[in-house]
């Protein structure tokens, strides 16, 4: 083996610029392969963090207009969903149904304490909306069963708002009663600001916001969290039947798709990750054909060493070297080569990577209506390292395999003639 | 200890060239022989048969007691390593390598471990009077030193037989007087079958025996 190296290492001295030519090639491949998948990491990861917000497994339902007629009644009829909805949405689906609940807003209250005001939007919410939109809070406690079952004038703030109310301590808010519009509710909790989102809600129960804004028994919208759904196909059976039901509830045609929307985030979510899969996929694609030409250069300039070393090898088999031991020698100078730029070109490339993290990773840009981060960690992870080394192994030996065969079919008699 | 019975040999090509035309010699160990004859008379197509670089279309070749026929390349690979030296009129020395270096490679492929290589290779080297110059390389050598060289490298495996195709061809007379003492010492000392191609009857004169090749036969 040492023998192997320092024959390697004879040769690859003897062509210094040849050497480093090729070995350029091969480490701008490897540098663009890492570059690339590190910024599809770096897409991916925002992606997930954007996803992070809200629990997987949950449906969000919304009214819709009729597109079919059905049972005497013509299309083109508008949906409202309500609270005989959200019951039997509790009780008839029990199987993968686990918590359900309602949304109701009402848009432009001023919420006011002392001399400051703020115009915000309510959402009466249940419980449960806490846990299916990952709400967390700074202080107090959110909606409860009871607030929902006596219809209690309580009332979450959010972190911002508090701030204007009460510039100098917002947490005072807490336990205090405050005026929206004409009624005067209690702060029961402070909810946290969400990094990149603005809030402009305040939180009510949901009955108590249906009561006294007159909304008879209407709702704005279902929401619910399910398990037991792990495909798309197991969803879209759910989707059908569920669907099926609440049409019924209001003599739309049971497989009339606009009667009402269901947003499924599970399938949603099965469908980003298949996109991501995609782009991953094309991402190594892309840099797999940068690498190509590397290795053709790598290839190309072997097939020259072998011309020039022709008589070389001729004195080498005649003196006893097997074909086999030719063959030896090529690949694995072929393999050094490549593996040793292509290091080079993962470090760099690894190098490129942190630098970009350092100044596009994480950092949220402003799009005016939100915050959002578009590389999140744009690295390759260790198991893309090992990849890639494999990959060059790979490469160096298919690089050095032509020039390899061809070193080693050199006739003997024919190498020593040619002078 | 080399057996030829009627051996043919034509280059194929646009115009076939008949060069061998039923070959029959027998060459006994430890035998000095030397092969003349016109150039483009078949010489060094012979010397290449016999040294296992090039086949034979007709005829047997049996080197001590094996047939050499139609073998793989990597066996003839063997062959040449296990029972054959080659000296060629213009070296053939590997021009990165040492002098040592160049001498050690036919044990590199005969397995022999580094050191024991490079001490086989420092021995062979002060036998021929060139201690001095391991480290050199070739082109740092006279024409008689790198036949020196050569010679050593032929010689470091103990091969049956040492394959000279005018080893002294590329020399001034001197050194290649040089040269065919060094043969000649070591045929009548290592007992080594030799088998040098000359044009040179000076050359051909020191052998024990000379064989002529005319029109592809021996007269
Ligand atoms: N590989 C080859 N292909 C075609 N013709 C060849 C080849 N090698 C040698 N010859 C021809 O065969 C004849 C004998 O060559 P060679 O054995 O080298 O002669 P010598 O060594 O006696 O001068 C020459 O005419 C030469 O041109
Ligand atoms: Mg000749």
């Amino acid at each position: 083996m040492i023998e192997l190296f320092s024959e390697i290492w004879q040769t690859a001295r003897r062509n210094k610029l040849r050497t480093s030519l090729t070995g350029f090639a091969v480490a701008w491949g490897i540098f663009m392969l890492i570059v690339l998948l590190g910024a599809g990491n770096g897409l991916i990861n925002a992606q997930m963090e954007n996803n992070d917000r809200y629990v997987d497994n949950s449906m969000m339902v919304f009214g819709g207009m009729t597109s079919k007629a059905f049972d005497g009644l013509k299309e083109g009829r508008n949906i409202q969903l309500d609270n005989n909805d959200l019951a039997v949405t509790q009780a008839r689906f029990t199987q993968n149904i686990d918590k359900a609940g309602a949304i109701i807003y009402e848009n432009a209250v001023t919420i006011t304490v002392g001399e400051n005001y703020v115009s915000s939007s309510l959402r009466g919410v249940y419980p449960m909306d806490q846990e299916i939109n990952k709400k967390k809070l700074v202080a107090g406690r959110f909606i409860n069963d009871i607030d929902i079952c006596d219809q209690r004038k309580v009332l979450i703030i959010s972190e911002n708002q508090a701030r204007e109310l009460m510039p100098k301590d917002p947490r005072l808010l807490l336990g205090q009663t405050i005026r929206v519009g004409d009624l005067a509710f209690k702060v029961v909790g402070i909810e946290q600001e969400d990094k990149s989102r603005m809030s402009t809600d305040a939180t009510v129960p949901f009955t108590t916001l249906q009561t006294i804004y007159n909304r008879g028994n209407r709702v704005g919208r279902i929401n619910f969290t399910f398990h037991g759904l792990n495909t798309e196909k197991e969803n879209e059976a759910f989707e059908t039947r569920y669907r099926a039901t609440i049409n019924r509830q209001h003599r739309a045609a049971p497989d009339d798709e606009d009667a009402i929307w269901i947003w499924n985030r599970f399938t949603q979510a099965l469908q980003m990750q298949k996109g991501m899969n995609i782009i991953q996929v094309a991402l190594w694609i892309i840099g797999l054909f940068t690498l190509l030409s590397g290795i053709v250069g790598v290839s190309n300039i072997m097939l020259i060493t072998v011309r020039e070393r022709t008589r070389e090898f001729g004195i080498r088999k005649a003196i006893g070297a097997s074909p086999a031991s030719i063959l030896r020698i090529i690949i694995t100078e072929s393999i050094i080569v490549t593996g040793f730029f292509g290091y080079l070109g993962m470090l760099m490339g690894i190098g490129a990577n942190m630098y970009m993290d350092a100044t596009l990773g994480s950092k949220p840009i402003e799009t005016g209506l939100f915050t959002t981060t578009v590389f999140v960690n744009p690295t390759v992870g260790l198991g893309t390292c090992l990849g890639v080394t494999l990959v060059l192994i790979l490469a160096g030996t298919i690089a050095g395999l032509m020039p390899a065969l061809k070193a080693s079919r050199i006739r003997p008699i024919e190498a020593l003639r040619a002078e | 200890m080399i057996e030829l019975r009627g051996i043919h040999k034509t280059y194929s090509g646009a115009q076939p060239l008949h060069v061998l035309k039923g070959i029959d010699l027998d060459i006994a160990e430890g035998e000095l022989v030397s092969i003349m004859g016109a150039s483009g008379s078949g010489k060094s197509t012979l010397l290449n048969i016999l040294g296992i670089l090039d086949d034979y279309d007709e005829g047997d070749y049996r080197l001590a007691g094996t047939l050499i026929k139609d073998l793989s390349e990597t066996r003839a690979a063997q062959y040449r390593n296990r029972m054959i030296g080659f000296i060629f009129q213009s070296f053939n020395l590997i021009g990165f390598k040492t002098a040592v270096e160049n001498v050690e490679l036919p044990l590199f492929y005969h397995g022999v471990g580094r050191r024991r290589r490079h001490q086989m290779a420092m021995d062979e080297l002060e036998k021929m009077g060139l201690t001095d110059w391991a480290e050199h390389y070739p082109n740092e050598l006279s024409g008689g030193q790198r036949q020196r060289v050569a010679t050593a490298r032929a010689l470091v495996t103990r091969p049956k037989i040492i394959l000279a195709d005018e080893p002294t061809g590329a020399l001034d007379s001197k050194t290649g007087v040089e040269v065919m003492e060094l043969l000649k010492k070591l045929n009548r000392e290592e007992h080594i079958t030799m088998i040098i191609v000359t044009h040179d009857p000076n050359v051909a004169a020191q052998t024990n025996r000379v064989i002529r090749i005319k029109d592809g036969v021996i007269e």
